[in-house]
């Protein structure tokens, strides 16, 4: 699994930090995406798809 | 309880989407049929007072998923039509353009439409907010630099105030409200926010509601307001609230008042779901119905449902916290939980001074909701606090207010 973010895209929300704490994370000052692990491990690609999913400004893209 | 083959959702936005992405994600490989009013692809409603309405962005940057991403849910996919009536007896839909699509599930997730003022309708320069084309008919308004009265001063009146400032124009915004956004953020919050407006250069006017738009030769003239004053303008914006469609459901036998009525599982009733702003449902947490227009809970209640809808008989209740955000010039506002109603309140991280900050609101003894502005991580570790009870006085010390 390949995980690429949009900063540009990303309101900050941090639904996607809820979803999956070991994949991304957030800048203080403004909230957006800090991609941890763009190639995670087996047993977090469903937090990363319900990450994906659930980000409001679709700025998460997983490639399988 | 067999597993359904044919799933109609009815919307299509954040929330339908969400159903009918999740359905493919978990294995469905039945008909998804998403049918939506609007002629445009499944597109972003929350830069429409931001980015899009400034300009910032290309109107592109809009669409949920790409053309690709779209055909790959391989999905019967119907734009530029309404759904016209359900016949849940025989689990059928009507489109306006006369075809029938029977279901074995139906998904409710058409939204809501702007409230409008009365005598309003086709007056020129009176515009609302929720349409990609309501967002560029404001946009090309406000390139000309007019002077604008926004009517409504909740989140979407106060972001386009903003916005309309950055762009130049005259702005007035007008509330009913005494104090403006106290009652989402409460009073400390809302008075520096409307602070924040006034320094930009917004005059606002509150406590007193807006009587009648008033129009020259065809076109808005501005506003006179109940206590008789006239505010003059060249633009109007009404931004006072939103009204569920559900009227294409009456006469179904489909339970509706404010939003389509569900349980707990988000279901209406045998084979009817209902998602996203749109859908009340019973909070079990919160102990009683609940009808939330944020775009998070689009997204998250599309999941829950469509996984009920593949549970087997087995549904899970929905339970968020629920969360939003607004943006208004350079200050980033997040709310976990709902603030309305509480009577508590205590700064913990930041301070009202520094314009940045992370609050908790608390009723009955528990932590309710907490707000961050641009505290972006540190509300996001106050939100444990609403998520799991907190009793109030657990978290006094250390208040820095
Ligand atoms: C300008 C603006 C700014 C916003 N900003 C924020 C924000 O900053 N943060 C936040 O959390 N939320 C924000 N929101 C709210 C957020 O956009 C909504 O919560 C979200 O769009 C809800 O998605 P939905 O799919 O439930 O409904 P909608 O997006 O309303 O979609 C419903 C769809 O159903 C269609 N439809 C209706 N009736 C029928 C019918 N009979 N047949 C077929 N189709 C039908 C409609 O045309 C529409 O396309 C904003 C909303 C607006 C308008
Ligand atoms: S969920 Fe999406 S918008 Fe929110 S922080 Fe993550 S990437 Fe950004």
């Amino acid at each position: 699994m390949h995980i690429a973010v949009e900063e540009e895209k990303c309101v900050g929300a941090g639904q996607c930090v809820l979803a999956a704490m070991e994949i991304f994370d957030q800048r203080d000052e403004d909230g957006v995406v800090v991609l941890l692990d763009a190639e995670p491990p087996e047993e977090q690609h469903a937090a990363a798809r319900d990450a994906a999913a659930v980000c409001p400004a679709a700025a998460i893209a997983v490639r399988e | 309880m067999s597993a359904p083959s044919r799933v109609v959702v009815v919307g299509a936005s954040a929330a339908g989407l969400s159903v009918a992405e999740t359905l493919r994600r978990r294995g469905f490989d039945g008909q998804v049929t998403l049918i939506g009013e609007e002629d445009h692809p499944p597109y972003d409603r929350p830069p429409l007072s931001k980015q899009i309405l400034s300009g910032e962005w290309p109107e592109e940057r809009v669409w949920l998923r790409d053309e690709a991403t779209l055909a790959g849910l391989n999905l019967d996919l119907r734009l530029g039509v309404a759904a016209l009536s359900v016949d849940p007896a025989d689990r059928v839909v009507v489109l306006a353009d006369g075809s029938r699509v029977t279901y074995d599930e139906l998904v409710i997730a058409t939204g809501v439409r702007a409230r409008r003022l009365p005598g309003t309708d086709g007056l020129a320069g009176v515009h609302t907010l929720r349409t990609l084309s309501d967002a560029r008919a404001l946009r090309e308004t406000l390139a000309a630099w007019p002077r604008l009265v926004v009517v409504g001063a909740g989140f979407l009146g106060t972001e386009a105030a903003a916005v309309a400032r950055a762009m130049g124009a005259e702005v007035t915004l007008v509330s009913d409200l005494e104090a403006p956004l106290s009652d989402v953020l409460g009073a400390e919050l809302g008075e520096l926010l409307v602070r924040v407006h006034a320094e930009h250069g917004v005059k606002i006017i509150s406590g007193v509601v807006v009587r009648e738009v008033l129009a020259s030769g065809g076109r808005a003239a501005g506003v006179r307001l109940a206590d008789g004053r006239v505010v003059e303008a060249d633009a109007v914006l009404v931004s006072i609230g939103s009204l569920p469609n559900v009227d294409w459901l009456a006469g179904s036998g489909i339970d509706t008042g404010d939003g389509v009525h569900c349980d707990e599982y988000c279901q209406a009733g045998p084979g009817v779901w209902a998602a996203g702003d749109v859908a009340s449902w019973i909070h079990p947490a919160a102990g009683g119905r609940m009808r939330v227009e944020h775009r998070t809970n689009a997204g998250e209640q599309g999941m829950a449902v469509a996984r009920n809808i593949l549970s087997a008989g087995h549904p899970a209740p929905f339970a968020p916290v629920p969360y939003v955000w607004s943006d208004q010039y350079d200050r980033k506002i997040q709310i976990y939980g709902s603030p309305r109603g509480c009577d508590r309140f205590a700064v913990t991280d930041g301070s009202l001074a520094e314009r940045r900050l992370v609050a908790l609101y608390g009723r009955d003894d528990l932590v309710r909701a907490t707000v961050g502005i641009n505290m972006v991580r540190s509300v996001r570790a106050a939100r444990a606090l609403v998520a799991t009870p907190t009793p109030w006085d657990s978290i006094e010390q250390g208040v820095t207010a």
